[in-house]
């Protein structure tokens, strides 16, 4: 769980470098995913690769709600909640959540099936290359997908929320003196990743990036 | 005082169980919580009916025994207290109260509020344990130990193994007991030795036994009585990490 879930932090820290390059301008993200294009094969395997942390991520994290739900069978008339949190009940939840998004992120964006009108942009060239800042734009002109995209970043706020914090003490990195530090990087960490994905759609939907 | 208990009943293992309402009347506050379900207990024998059945032994509060959840807390809302040690000044006149068993898997209800807790014991017998020599006493403070790490093993120590983390967290896991276990061996010179297999055997006791995985809400910290801290746990991790290298 802990190294899957850390290695999909790497993979969303790099993938939300790369797309807030739609603040700087029509030219930045095009050269960028020119670029990635153009790695070909590399491309591939990587994109196998993050399936693969996806894949095993989920499947563990079934698995330990299952395991963890039978071994609590009963509950209690009342039960207090002492330290945990929302976030922290709810991780099933924002990643099944996040998973849901996942497949219809891959269907909008990498296979152009959904929103076919909007997509059909990068069939364009702008300076000789696919125009993917337009087809972003477009897409996130759209209330709908707009609001689609925000819910799914809460989701994937709660479930970083809690799982940053909690990758560390699993690893065993933490002791007396750093729990309380490590808990609210990790919330200060996920409110950022969270504010700045939610930021690229707003930006197009509110006209503060016109495309 | 008086008091509104609502308390589980259940005959044994294999009943359904349920709570039934029972007036506390004329408690004085400074009873302990255990005295007042005595009394509770008095009154029930008189009129021919079968007492609660709860564990106790010390009623001092370092014995481990007690273990009921009171009001949706394990040994009730004072901090760090046990419930043998909870006072009834700590509740309003007036007030209900809701009396429950450890609730886990791993623990199975024997009877009313008493569960079977062996399954500590089990993980206990697992790797709790250090090697040492026989023959003549060693001299006392032979083996230096510096302060800070004496207190970090007694600290972990304190574990009075009541499995209050387990009734609290939602997993029913025994991470907070056994990291405790492991930690306080495991910073010891004496507890090297046996260091890596205590880790690995302990925590695989553990699963056997029924209990959940950890997944980081601490709610044992909050609920044990003597105030574990769930570095331990990441103690333990790094332990058990260390025991692959
Ligand atoms: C961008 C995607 C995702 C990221 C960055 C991510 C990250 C993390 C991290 C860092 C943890 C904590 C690991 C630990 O300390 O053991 C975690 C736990 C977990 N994740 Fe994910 N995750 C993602 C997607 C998903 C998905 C799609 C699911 C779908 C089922 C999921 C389900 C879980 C579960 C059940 C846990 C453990 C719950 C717990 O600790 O209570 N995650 N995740
Ligand atoms: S009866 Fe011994 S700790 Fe409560």
């Amino acid at each position: 769980m802990a190294v899957t879930g850390f290695m999909l932090v790497c993979f969303i820290s790099v993938h939300l470098l790369g797309n807030l390059s739609v603040f700087f301008g029509v030219d930045a993200i095009n050269i960028y995913a020119e670029k990635l294009h153009s790695l070909g094969p590399v491309v591939w395997i990587f994109r196998m690769a993050i399936l693969l942390l996806f894949a095993v991520h989920i499947t563990f994290g079934i698995q330990l709600t299952v395991e963890n739900s039978s071994a609590s069978p009963e509950a209690y008339a009342i039960k207090k909640r002492l330290k945990t949190t929302f976030a922290a009940e709810s991780m099933i939840y924002t990643g099944l959540i996040i998973l849901v998004f996942l497949l219809y992120h891959l269907l909008h964006f990498t296979v152009h099936v959904v929103h076919t009108d909007a997509v059909s942009a990068v069939q364009t060239l702008v300076n000789g290359r696919p125009d993917v800042f337009t087809m972003i734009g477009k897409s996130f002109n759209s209330a709908f997908i707009s609001i689609v995209y925000v819910i799914a970043m809460c989701a994937l706020f709660l479930h970083l929320s809690h799982g940053l914090q909690s990758f560390i003490q699993t690893f065993g990195l933490n002791n007396g003196k750093t729990q309380d530090t490590v808990t609210a990087i990790g919330k200060l960490a996920a409110i950022f990743y969270g504010l700045a994905y939610i930021a690229i759609p707003l930006a197009f939907l509110f006209h503060i990036v016109k495309i | 005082m008086n008091l509104t208990l609502h308390v589980w009943r259940q005959k044994g293992p294999q009943d359904k169980g349920k709570l039934v309402t029972y007036p506390a009347k004329d408690v004085s506050s400074d009873m302990s919580f255990l005295e007042m379900l005595d009394e509770v207990n008095d009154k029930l024998i008189k009129e021919g009916k079968d007492p609660i059945a709860f564990d106790h032994d010390c009623r001092e509060g370092i014995c481990g025994m007690c273990s009921s959840v009171v009001n949706g807390r394990p040994h009730g809302h004072q901090e760090k207290t046990t419930v043998c040690q909870l006072h009834m000044r700590q509740f309003e006149d007036g007030a209900d109260i809701v009396v429950e068993p450890w609730l886990a898997k791993a623990f199975p209800i024997q009877k009313d509020l008493i569960v079977d807790r062996s399954a500590l014991d089990v993980v206990m017998q697992a790797g709790g344990y250090t090697s040492c020599h026989t023959g003549g006493v060693p001299d006392a403070n032979s083996q230096l130990i510096p302060k800070e790490i004496a207190d970090f093993s007694m600290d972990a120590a304190e574990c009075i193994g009541c499995g209050a983390c387990i009734a609290a967290c939602p997993n029913s896991s025994a991470m907070l007991f056994t990291s405790a276990k492991v930690s306080q061996f495991a910073v010891l010179p004496q507890g090297k030795a046996e260091a890596k297999v205590r880790v690995l055997e302990m925590t695989k006791a553990m699963l056997d036994e029924g209990f959940g995985n950890c997944t980081n809400h601490y709610e044992c910290q909050e609920a044990c009585p003597k105030g574990i801290n769930v570095k331990f746990i990441a103690t333990l991790n790094r332990e058990y990490l260390k025991s692959f290298i």
